[in-house]
C-alpha cells in the first residue's frame, strides 16, 4: 500500500522534473532538426541565475512568496539572451550544415556555457530552498512529500498544456506546425522561416532554463549539472519520439515510474533503469512512441 | 604493392615516421602519441559508421569490452599474452556485435545514435557496480608478454609501440581496402538514398551489419592497445562522454580519409594538454572555441585543409584525377 | 579572409603546437625551486566541495612557506630553503595516467601532490613507481592502493587515512556513544551513490556495525547514480523502511541536496542520519541541516580540528584570502605539503630524494592533529578522526558540533599487515582504543 502510493508520487513527481528539462530540447528539435546539447548549459545558467537571485534576495529579508516570481523571471531573462546570443549570432550562420555538424556546435557552445557559469559563479554550490520548505509537506499515506512538488507537477503539467493549446490553437503555432513538417515548402508559402527558427530557439532554451530555475530550490546548485541534464532528456525525447511534446510528456512519465518502481522494488537496477526503457521501447517501436510521419525520398 | 594508392603509401611510410618519433619526441610526447593511437582506432570505427550516415554514440562499448577483455583475462585467466588477448578482445566484439547488430542494424539517424548509446551506457552501469571488477575505481593490467617474451621498463614500453603502431596502420590499411570494396561503395550509397540501394537489389540490413561489426573489432583493439598502454582500465570506457568525445573527433578530422581520425585524435588530445596548461579553470572554454572556430572554417573537417594544400600544389594530378 | 591565408595560419598553429610540445620545458632558471605538481578537480562536480578548496590550500600554503610565514615548527623559509613552485593541473581527464607522464616528464616536477578520486589513484599508483618520482595523495576513499596495488612502495605515499577509517568510526559512533539510537537499534539502511566511493563506504559501515552488535539488519539500501540530484523516490523507500539508523557517504553537491530534499520531507527528525563525509556543507546549509545529524569531517579537521597555533592560523589565513572557511579536502592538502617539508627539514636540504628518505614512517603535527606514515612500510598516513551531532548556533548564525568523540588512529585503522576488510571480519582485532 505503501510502496504502491509512493511509487506514484514519486513516479510523477521525478517525471514532472523530466519533462520540464526536455521538452525545450524537443520543441527546437521538432522546429530546427538540431539536436541542441547546449541545452544542458542553459538548464545550469537557469537554476544558477534563481538560485543567486533567490539568495540575494531572502538576505533583504523580505516574504518567501516573492521567490516564486523570481524563478520564472530568471528564467525569462537568461532563455531570452542567451537564446538570441546563440541563435543570432552563431547558429543562424551555420543553418543547412549536416545534422551532426549541428551536434558539434552545440557541443561547442555547451562547453563554452559550462566556463562562463564558472567565470560568473564560481565553483562553490548555490542553495536556495527557501521556496522549496517555504510551502510546507502534505502527508500522503503516512509519507510527507513537499507542496512543492505538487507545484513543479501542476506546473509541467501546465507547460505542456499551454504549449499544445499554443501549437493547435493560436495562428503562430499552426504555421509552427507546418514549419515542422515541411520547412521548404513552408517557406514556399511565404513563411518567414527564420524568424520563426529564431522565436523556436528563444522559447526552448527558456524553457531549458526555466527546468533548471525550478529544480534549483530542491538541489544545490554545483558545476557539472548541465552535463547530467542531456543525456537523461535525449532519452526522455527519444522514447517519446523526438520533436513530439505529447511524445515528452508521456516518455518523461514512463521513465519517471521506471525509476521510482525500481527504487521502491529493487535499488540495483535503478542506475540503467532509464536506459534499459529506452532500449525497450526503441526495439518495439523503432521511431519512439510518438513520431512524426516522414515522407519516404526516393 | 603495386596496385597501393596514396593513401595506403602513406600509411606504409607513416610507419617508419612513427618509430623515429619515439626515439625523437620527448617520452611524455610518445605517450600521447601511443594512446592516440588507440583512441584513433576507435574513432575510426565511428567514422566508417558515420560513411553509412550512422552515428554511433556508443562506440566506447566496444572499446570497453577491449580493455577489460584484457583487463580480465590477466584476472581470471591469468594471461598476459598480447595476442592471445587481442583474439579474445576481438571474438568477445564479434559475438556482441554479432547479436546486437541484428537489431541496430535497422537503425538510422538519430534512433541508432541513441540505441548505441543506451545499450554502451548499460554496461557501463552494470560495471559501474560490480565489485568483483572494482567498480567504478576499475582495475590495472600487467606487462604485456609477447609468445613468452615480457620485455619490461623501457624495452616494454618501446615493444607495446612498436606493436601498436604496427597494428594501428595495418587495421587502418584494411579499413581503407574494405571502404572503397563493394560494401564500402554501398554503405556510402546508404547515406545517400537507402531506398535506391535496395531496389538495385542489394541488402542494406546486411550491409550495415557487416560495417557494425567491422567497427565493433576494431575497436575493441583499440581498446586493448590503450589500455595496455596506460596499464588501467575503468568503466568510464563504456560512458556515453567517451563515446560523444570519438564522435567529435570524427567530425573536427572529417572523414574524407582512413588517417584523418587517427591524425585528429592526436590533434586534439595535443589541444586538450596545452589548453589545460595555460587555463587550468577554463580549458574546456578554449576547446569549445577552437571547435567553433573549425567548424566556421573548416566544415568537411582539419582533413579538407590538407586535401586543398594537395590541390594547390598538384594541380596536374588533381585534373588527372578527376577526368578518371 | 581567403582560403590560402586561413590555411597558412592553421597549418602555422599546428607547426607552432608541435614545436611548443618538443621545445625543452624547463628553462633556464636563476635559483633552483622545488618545482610542485597540484593535481586536482578544477572542474565538474568535485571541483566545488573537494578540487578548489584543495588547490587554494595548496597555493596558500606554497605562498605561506616560502615567505616563512607557517608558525612553528614550520617557520623556516622553503622545503629546507628552497622554493616552493606550484604548477596546478585539472585532475577531471580521460587521460590520467599520460597527463600524470607528462607532469613528470615535460614540466619535469620534482614532486607532485593531490588526487581525489580512487580511481585516479588506482590509475596512476603504479604508474608512479614506474616514473620514479615521489608522489604524495592527499585523499582517495579506496584502501586497495597499498594493500593490492603497490605492495612495496618506494615513492608513493599517502598522507590521509583512508575511507575505511571514516566507516568503522562512524560506527562506533553510533553503537558506543548515541544511547538513543543504539537501545532500539534493531535495523539500519543506507544511501550511497553507485561507484566505488558509495559502495565501499557501505559495505565498511554496515559490516562494522554488524561486528559490534549483533543482530542488526539492513532495512534498506540505496544507490543512486551519481550527480543524479534528484532523490525523492529513494527518500520515499528510507521513509517507508523506518530504519533507526541511515547511513550516507554522500558528498558536495549531492549530500547538499539529499539534505534539502530529505530534511524538507522529516527523514532526519525520523531516523538517526550518519553522515560520512558533510563537513563540506554546514556553511552553506547552516540551519538548514538539523540538529542531531551525526556528521563527519573525513579526520579531525574543520570543525573537528584541535585547538592549535597551527590551526588558528590556517583558519584565519584561508578565510582572509577565499573568504571561507577550510574544509576536509583543504586540510588533507595540507597534511601531504606539511610532511614534505617535514621531511626536507629533516633532512635539511629540499631535495626529492631527501624527502622520500626522510617522510618514510615520519610522524608530524599538522593543523588536523598529528599525522603518522604508519602503514605500509611508513607510506601509507593513519591519523585520527572525529564523530559528533549537528548544533545550528543562533546566536552565531554558524553551524556547530557537539557530543564530540575524538578516535586514536589505532582504534580506527587497521595494523600494518593486515588489510582492512580481513581486520573488519577479524572484529578489528588489536584496535587499540583507550
Amino acid at each position: 500500500m505503501f510502496t504502491t502510493v509512493a511509487i506514484i508520487l514519486d513516479g510523477f513527481g521525478f517525471a514532472a522534473w523530466l519533462f520540464l528539462s526536455s521538452v525545450g530540447l524537443t520543441l527546437i528539435y521538432g522546429v530546427m532538426r538540431i539536436l541542441n546539447i547546449s541545452h544542458g548549459g542553459f538548464y545550469a545558467l537557469g537554476a544558477y541565475s534563481a538560485a543567486w537571485a533567490i539568495g540575494l534576495y531572502t538576505q533583504t529579508g523580505n516574504t518567501i512568496a516573492l521567490t516564486y516570481l523570481i524563478i520564472p523571471v530568471a528564467a525569462i531573462v537568461v532563455g531570452i539572451l542567451t537564446g538570441l546570443l546563440v541563435e543570432r549570432g552563431l547558429l543562424r550562420f551555420m543553418y543547412g550544415h549536416e545534422e551532426v555538424l549541428m551536434v558539434l556546435v552545440t557541443y561547442a557552445v555547451f562547453l563554452i556555457l559550462e566556463d562562463v557559469t564558472k567565470l560568473i559563479w564560481g565553483t562553490e554550490s548555490y542553495v536556495a530552498y527557501q521556496p522549496a520548505f517555504w510551502l510546507g509537506t502534505v502527508d500522503v499515506a503516512g509519507i510527507p512529500y513537499t507542496i512543492y512538488k505538487f507545484l513543479i507537477i501542476g506546473i509541467a503539467v501546465a507547460v505542456g498544456a499551454g504549449l499544445y493549446w499554443g501549437l493547435n490553437h493560436t495562428r503562430v503555432g499552426k504555421l509552427l506546425l507546418v514549419v515542422i513538417h515541411d520547412r521548404e515548402v513552408s517557406a514556399a508559402l511565404g513563411i518567414n522561416v527564420t524568424l520563426f527558427f529564431t522565436v523556436t530557439f528563444v522559447i526552448g532554451t527558456t524553457l531549458g532554463a526555466l527546468g533548471g530555475a525550478l529544480t534549483a530550490p530542491e538541489i544545490s546548485v554545483v558545476p557539472g549539472i548541465g552535463a547530467e541534464v542531456i543525456v537523461m532528456a535525449f532519452a526522455v525525447i527519444v522514447i517519446g519520439g523526438m520533436g513530439s511534446i505529447g511524445g515528452a510528456m508521456i516518455g518523461a512519465v514512463i521513465v519517471g515510474f521506471a525509476r521510482a518502481m525500481s527504487v521502491h522494488l529493487y535499488p540495483p537496477v535503478e542506475m540503467f533503469s532509464i536506459y534499459l526503457v529506452m532500449a525497450v521501447v526503441l526495439a518495439v517501436r523503432p521511431y519512439g512512441l510518438f513520431a512524426l510521419a516522414e515522407g519516404r525520398k526516393i | 604493392m603495386k596496385d597501393f594508392d596514396k593513401t595506403e603509401w602513406a600509411l606504409v611510410i607513416a610507419f617508419p615516421v612513427l618509430l623515429a618519433l619515439m626515439v625523437l619526441l620527448p617520452r611524455w610526447l610518445v605517450n600521447y602519441v601511443q594512446i592516440s593511437m588507440g583512441m584513433g582506432l576507435v574513432a575510426l570505427a565511428v567514422m566508417i559508421q558515420m560513411r553509412a550516415g550512422l552515428v554511433s554514440f556508443g562506440q566506447g562499448l566496444y572499446f570497453c569490452v577491449g580493455g577489460y577483455a584484457a583487463g580480465m583475462a590477466d584476472k581470471f585467466l591469468g594471461i598476459s599474452d598480447i595476442f592471445l588477448i587481442l583474439i579474445l578482445a576481438v571474438a568477445a566484439s564479434l559475438v556482441l556485435s554479432g547479436v546486437l547488430g541484428l537489431l541496430l542494424r535497422r537503425y538510422r539517424e538519430i534512433f541508432f545514435a541513441m540505441l548505441t548509446l543506451a545499450v554502451s551506457m548499460i554496461l557501463f552501469s552494470l560495471l559501474s557496480s560490480s565489485h568483483g571488477l572494482g567498480s567504478t575505481d576499475g582495475f590495472n593490467l600487467p606487462q604485456a608478454s609477447y609468445l613468452g617474451w615480457t620485455p619490461t621498463g623501457e624495452t616494454g614500453t618501446a615493444a607495446l609501440y612498436v606493436l601498436t603502431a604496427l597494428l594501428t596502420l595495418t587495421s587502418a590499411a584494411l579499413i581503407h581496402r574494405f571502404l572503397r570494396g563493394p560494401v564500402g561503395k554501398i554503405v556510402e550509397a546508404i547515406r545517400e538514398n537507402e531506398l535506391r540501394v535496395e531496389y538495385l537489389g542489394t541488402s542494406a540490413h546486411a550491409s550495415v551489419h557487416a560495417t557494425y561489426m567491422i567497427a565493433a573489432v576494431i575497436s575493441s583493439i583499440g581498446g586493448v592497445l590503450w589500455a595496455m598502454s596506460l596499464g588501467h582500465v575503468t568503466p568510464e570506457m563504456a560512458n556515453w562522454t567517451t563515446s560523444g568525445q570519438f564522435v567529435f573527433i570524427v567530425i573536427l578530422a572529417g572523414t574524407g580519409n582512413v588517417i584523418a581520425p587517427l591524425v585528429g585524435t592526436f590533434v586534439l588530445e595535443v589541444l586538450r594538454v596545452y589548453a589545460v596548461e595555460v587555463s587550468p579553470n577554463t580549458w574546456q572554454m578554449i576547446l569549445g572555441i577552437v571547435m567553433l572556430l573549425t567548424i566556421v572554417f573548416l566544415p568537411k573537417g582539419l582533413w579538407s585543409l590538407l586535401e586543398r594544400a594537395s590541390k594547390r600544389s598538384l594541380p596536374h594530378e588533381h585534373a588527372q584525377e578527376q577526368s578518371q | 579572409m581567403t582560403h590560402s591565408t586561413l590555411s597558412r595560419i592553421s597549418s602555422h598553429w599546428l607547426a607552432a603546437t608541435l614545436a611548443l610540445a618538443v621545445a625543452p620545458a624547463a628553462m633556464a632558471q636563476e635559483e633552483k625551486t622545488f618545482k610542485l605538481g597540484v593535481v586536482s578537480f578544477l572542474s565538474g562536480g568535485a571541483s566545488g566541495p573537494f578540487g578548489v578548496p584543495s588547490r587554494n590550500a595548496a597555493e596558500l600554503l606554497a605562498d605561506a612557506i616560502n615567505n616563512g610565514t607557517v608558525p612553528a615548527p614550520y617557520d623556516s623559509v622553503g622545503f629546507a630553503g628552497t622554493l616552493i613552485e606550484p604548477v596546478f593541473v585539472d585532475e577531471a581527464s580521460k587521460n590520467v595516467v599520460a597527463d600524470y607522464q607528462r607532469l613528470v616528464q615535460k614540466d619535469e616536477v620534482d614532486a607532485i601532490v593531490g588526487y581525489n578520486s580512487s580511481g585516479s589513484c588506482v590509475a596512476i599508483a603504479p604508474e608512479v613507481e614506474k616514473l620514479e618520482t615521489l608522489t604524495v595523495m592527499t585523499a582517495c576513499g579506496t584502501s586497495q592502493i597499498f594493500e593490492e596495488i603497490v605492495t612495496e612502495p618506494h615513492y608513493l605515499f599517502r598522507a590521509a587515512s583512508h575511507a575505511t577509517m571514516d566507516n568503522v568510526a562512524a560506527a562506533r559512533y553510533v553503537v558506543e556513544h548515541t544511547p538513543a539510537a543504539v537501545d532500539k537499534l534493531g535495523e539500519i539502511a543506507g544511501i550511497n551513490q553507485n561507484y566505488s566511493w558509495g559502495l565501499d563506504s557501505w559495505r565498511d559501515f554496515s559490516a562494522s556495525i554488524q561486528v559490534l552488535k549483533n543482530d542488526v539488519g539492513i532495512a534498506n539500501e540505496q544507490f543512486p547514480k551519481i550527480f543524479a540530484g534528484q532523490y525523492g523516490a529513494e527518500i520515499s523507500a528510507l521513509l517507508t523502511a523506518r530504519a533507526d539508523v541511515v547511513h550516507s557517504s554522500f558528498w558536495g553537491g549531492d549530500l547538499e541536496a539529499l539534505v534539502i530534499q530529505g530534511a524538507g520531507r522529516g527523514l532526519f527528525g525520523r531516523t538517526q542520519m550518519v553522515l560520512t563525509s558533510s563537513d563540506t556543507a554546514i556553511h552553506r546549509l547552516g540551519r538548514q541541516i538539523p540538529d542531531g545529524t551525526i556528521i563527519g569531517a573525513r579526520g579531525s579537521y574543520n570543525i573537528y580540528a584541535p585547538d592549535s597555533e597551527l590551526n588558528s592560523w590556517f583558519r584565519q589565513a584561508y578565510f582572509d584570502r577565499y573568504g571561507v572557511y577550510p574544509v576536509h579536502p583543504a586540510y588533507q592538502m595540507v597534511n601531504a605539503m606539511l610532511g614534505m617539508k617535514a621531511a626536507a627539514d629533516k633532512a635539511g636540504e629540499g631535495t626529492e630524494e631527501a624527502i622520500i628518505a626522510n617522510l618514510k614512517g615520519l610522524s608530524f603535527d599538522t593543523p588536523g592533529g598529528i599525522v603518522d606514515m604508519a602503514l605500509a612500510g611508513g607510506h601509507q598516513a593513519i591519523t585520527g578522526t572525529s564523530y559528533g551531532t549537528y548544533k545550528f548556533d543562533k546566536d552565531t548564525g554558524l553551524g556547530t558540533v557537539e557530543n564530540i568523540v575524538s578516535f586514536k588512529a589505532e582504534c580506527i585503522n587497521p595494523p600494518a599487515g593486515l588489510t582492512s576488510q580481513e581486520w573488519i571480519k577479524t572484529g578489528f582485532e588489536g584496535a587499540d582504543c583507550d
